[in-house]
């Protein structure tokens, strides 16, 4: 197993996660999104630890995951409550700061 | 050699601090104060007197320290009045003075100090001023009782004396400047102190005008000390040290020396009543009584004579006193003498003869300086004070309880010498000591500068001297004659002469005390002005007076100089540092001061000629041995005295003269260029002015500084128009603005590395 072939696939996952960011209509899939760009970005720091016999990268995924769930606690309250707010769940409602 | 100081010479910045808070402390609660005022003011005084002499004392005892030749041995009470053997050995011990000063300010080089300079000369004018200004104060308690401005009264005495103790211990030229001015506003203040009459005011203004005119002089001679001390040493400095360092060393040219002195001599001209703006003088008797004693003898006009004693190596180098025949100093000095002389012969108010007396003896001192006699001239200065101020608070006293508050000897005087023998005594060892009659304190200080002038080179001004010596005895005999003796003149059956329109000066006094009840304090207004007959005045009054009688004979004695060889007022009082005296600037080609012993031939001469003058004046007034009116009846004397009378044309010169020229045709030329030249100049200034002020408006602040601040808010409302556009409020849109950031940041680096 190369190194490369696990960045190529975080990049992957990283690039899908982006997009799905940019694009999705729906905040909980813009949400999913996000913890899929997270995703690579752990891959890619397991995979560095593994490659150099350093136990800090996983140490590093782990604590990411730990931010990621809490993210993820706080992002669904906030949708919960612009739904409530707004009886809608598109990003593209949310612009009251428009300028 | 370390030589000893001392509480008193390092504290002097306390005697005139101490009346001045007396006169704040007066003028605050004055009204509360009521007749306490005086106690107040006479508390100060005290204070201050103690001080004075506690300064006199260890100033004698550094003297003493320095001609022993070791360090502080002896204590400072065991050293007053020990006998030296300096004058024998001709060699004196330099004594610096004390000299403690604080920066005022300081700029670029220049620094201003203000501070004390106590030495022999500041030290025995402490005593002087200290003791007139003590006494003064505790006789106007009796004087003015009852007076209506009674508190504002003795604020003001307390200002004048603060004011000249701050002259008298000034380190610096500037800093006397300042107290000479003070000195100069409390004279004004109190020679118009019964305003309410015209005269009075018009006294007052007087004084202060004619004292301004030779301030002007002064003020230049002030700035140019600094400029001699620059010329000197490379740095100005007003000090006055430094002042008389820099006149002695040589270094400066004679042109500025001349100016700076000349420049001082007018301020002494004006304060000290010399000829030709001696004028004021006779008019400032329009104060009350006490106050002209202490201008007379303490204050205000001695400030010039001081002023010509603290700076003399001006004048010894820029007149050149010390080899030359004759000099302004000397001729102003010797005219004065003789014209003040004449005028008081023809007085009828005793105060103006006294004044006229007074500009005589001034005359004397500046004539002594003139002629190089420093010492004699100060020692004059010290003892005139003392029987001056006798001789005033006694014709204080004769017109408070003898002639109903007027001053006219002719008609309201006579035969007083019955009534109120205290006053009668007083004022005759007085005029002894004016006359010069030995061995009152007078015969001492004349005989010195008389025989200064005949030792050198000015024995024109001997002859002067003696003239004068003679016709001060003269007058003087005629003062005492026509106020002591004859027949009572007064007393117009109870009237008081106050009602007299006529008398005007003189009777101003008593408007003041028709108010006695008006003030709180005096509820028991009871002294006797009801009184028909004349009487002796209280102790308040005769106390001082033989204090003063007693100083009046025995101030001389300090240079006892036959049989006892006391020479007490030169070894402790003569400068010994910066000074002209032999072996000091040697190098310099400065001439010294000249030391003349006493002459017996010349003393019995100049007794002989007072009692020559008062045996004249006794035929002629006691005897008429020349009829009941010479000057009526002789054409020669009557001319003489119509000129005596109008003194000598002087103020009718100045008046009709310099003013009248003032205010016809330089006020109308001045009114023309006012008219024509300055308001045209100013309309075209205006109108210019005008003009460019539209251009301005118009092209450069309308369109340049608007424009660009208008531009400026354009430009960012424009781009802010621009930019929020980006900010669409689409969380998506900001997510991809991001990651483009990112990347781009990402890309930049990929391709750094």
């Amino acid at each position: 197993m190369a190194l490369n072939q696990f960045l190529l696939l975080a990049a992957f996952l990283f690039a899908v996660g982006a997009y799905g960011v940019i694009t999705r209509r729906h905040t909980v899939l813009v949400l999913a999104s996000v913890e899929l760009m997270l995703t690579a970005v752990n891959l890619n720091l397991v995979a560095f630890g593994a490659f150099n016999n350093d136990p800090v990268g996983q140490v590093f995924a782990l604590f990411v995951l730990t931010i990621a769930a809490a993210e993820v606690g706080v992002g669904l309250a906030i949708v919960l409550l612009i739904y409530r707010n707004l009886r809608s769940s598109d990003p593209d409602d949310v612009d009251v700061l428009k300028g | 050699m370390h030589l000893p100081s001392g509480f008193f010479l390092d504290h002097a910045w306390l005697i005139p601090l101490i009346p001045a808070v007396s006169f704040w402390l007066i003028l605050g609660f004055g009204k509360r104060f009521g007749a306490r005022a005086a106690y107040c003011g006479i508390a100060a005084l005290s204070a201050v007197w103690v001080l004075a002499v506690g300064a006199v004392i260890q100033w004698i005892h550094r003297v003493n320290v320095a001609d022993d030749g070791k360090g502080g041995t002896v204590s400072a009470l065991g050293a007053f009045g020990r006998s030296l053997a300096r004058a024998e050995e001709g060699k004196s011990a330099a004594v610096a003075p004390v000299i403690h000063a604080t920066t005022w300010f300081q700029n670029a080089g220049v620094k201003l100090t203000v501070g004390t300079q106590i030495d022999g000369l500041a030290v025995m004018m402490l005593f002087v001023v200290a003791t007139i200004a003590l006494l003064v104060h505790i006789y106007s308690f009796e004087y003015m009782r009852g007076d209506r401005r009674f508190t504002h009264y003795y604020a003001a005495l307390s200002l004048f004396s603060a004011s000249m103790l701050f002259l008298v211990v000034a380190s610096n030229t500037l800093q006397l400047l300042v107290g000479w001015e003070l000195v100069g506003l409390c004279s004004f203040m109190l020679i118009g102190h019964w305003w309410e009459e015209k005269p009075n005011s018009d006294a007052a203004l007087k004084a202060f005008l004619t004292t301004r005119t030779g301030d002007i002089g002064l003020l230049c001679g002030v700035i140019m000390t600094f400029f001699v001390v620059q010329r000197a040493t490379g740095t100005g400095s007003f000090d006055i040290l430094a002042v008389n360092n820099a006149a002695l060393s040589g270094k400066v040219g004679h042109t500025l020396l001349l100016m700076c002195a000349v420049g001082l001599m007018f301020g002494i001209i004006g304060k000290s009543g010399q000829f030709p703006l001696h004028t004021w003088l006779p008019d400032a008797m329009a104060g009350p009584t006490p106050v002209s004693a202490l201008i007379h003898a303490a204050t205000m006009v001695v400030a010039g004579v001081y002023l010509g004693a603290r700076v003399y190596p001006i004048f010894w180098q820029g007149f050149q006193i010390g080899n030359s025949h004759v000099n302004f100093m000397a001729v102003i000095g010797g005219i004065t003498v003789i014209i003040g002389a004449g005028l008081a012969f023809v007085q009828d108010d005793i105060k103006k003869v006294l004044a006229y007396s007074t500009i005589s003896q001034l005359g004397y001192m500046v004539m002594g300086l003139g002629v190089g006699a420093w010492t004699a001239a100060i020692f004059h200065l010290f003892t005139h004070a003392f029987f001056k101020a006798n001789l005033f608070l006694g014709a204080g006293s004769v017109s408070h309880s003898g002639s109903h508050h007027s001053f006219d000897m002719k008609k309201d005087m006579g035969g007083l010498r019955k009534y109120m023998p205290q006053t009668f005594w007083t004022f005759v060892i007085g005029t002894g000591a004016l006359a010069g009659i030995f061995p009152l304190a007078g015969f001492w200080s004349k005989d010195e500068i008389l025989a200064t002038a005949g030792h050198g080179n000015y024995k024109a001004f001997l002859i002067v001297g003696l003239v004068g010596a003679f016709m001060t005895a003269a007058y003087m005999t005629r003062c005492i004659y026509l106020t002591f003796f004859g027949e009572y003149r007064g007393g117009h059956s109870g009237e008081h002469a106050h009602g007299d329109v006529a008398h005007g000066v003189d009777d101003a006094h008593v408007h003041g005390v028709d108010d006695a009840h008006a003030v709180p304090g005096f509820g028991s207004h009871d002294d006797g002005h009801g009184a028909h007959e004349p009487h002796e005045s209280p102790p308040l009054i005769t106390v001082p007076l033989w204090i003063l009688t007693f100083l009046s004979i025995t101030a001389g004695w300090l240079q006892f100089e036959p049989g006892l060889h006391l020479t007490k007022f030169r070894d402790w009082f003569q400068p010994r540092v910066a000074f002209p005296l032999p072996g000091l600037f040697s190098a310099n080609h400065v001439a010294t001061i000249p030391d003349v012993k006493f002459s017996a031939g010349l003393a019995t001469i100049s007794v002989a000629i007072a009692l020559a003058g008062v045996g004249l004046a006794y035929l002629f007034y006691w005897k008429r041995a020349y009829g009941q009116d010479a000057a009526a009846h002789n054409a020669l004397l009557g001319a003489g005295k119509k000129f005596l009378v109008n003194k000598y044309y002087l103020d009718a010169l100045y008046t009709d003269g310099v003013i009248a020229a003032v205010k016809g045709p330089i006020a109308n030329a001045a009114y023309w260029v006012n008219q024509y030249v300055i308001d045209n100049v100013l309309r075209t200034t205006g109108r210019v002015a005008t003009v460019v002020a539209r251009f301005v408006y118009r092209y450069i602040d309308q369109r340049g500084v608007d424009g660009i601040y208008n531009g400026t808010a354009v430009v960012t409302g424009e781009s802010g128009g621009l930019l929020r556009k980006l900010q669409n409020g689409r969380l998506q849109e900001y997510a991809l603005f991001i990651l483009i950031g990112v990347a781009a940041v990402a890309l930049a680096l990929a391709i750094r590395f």
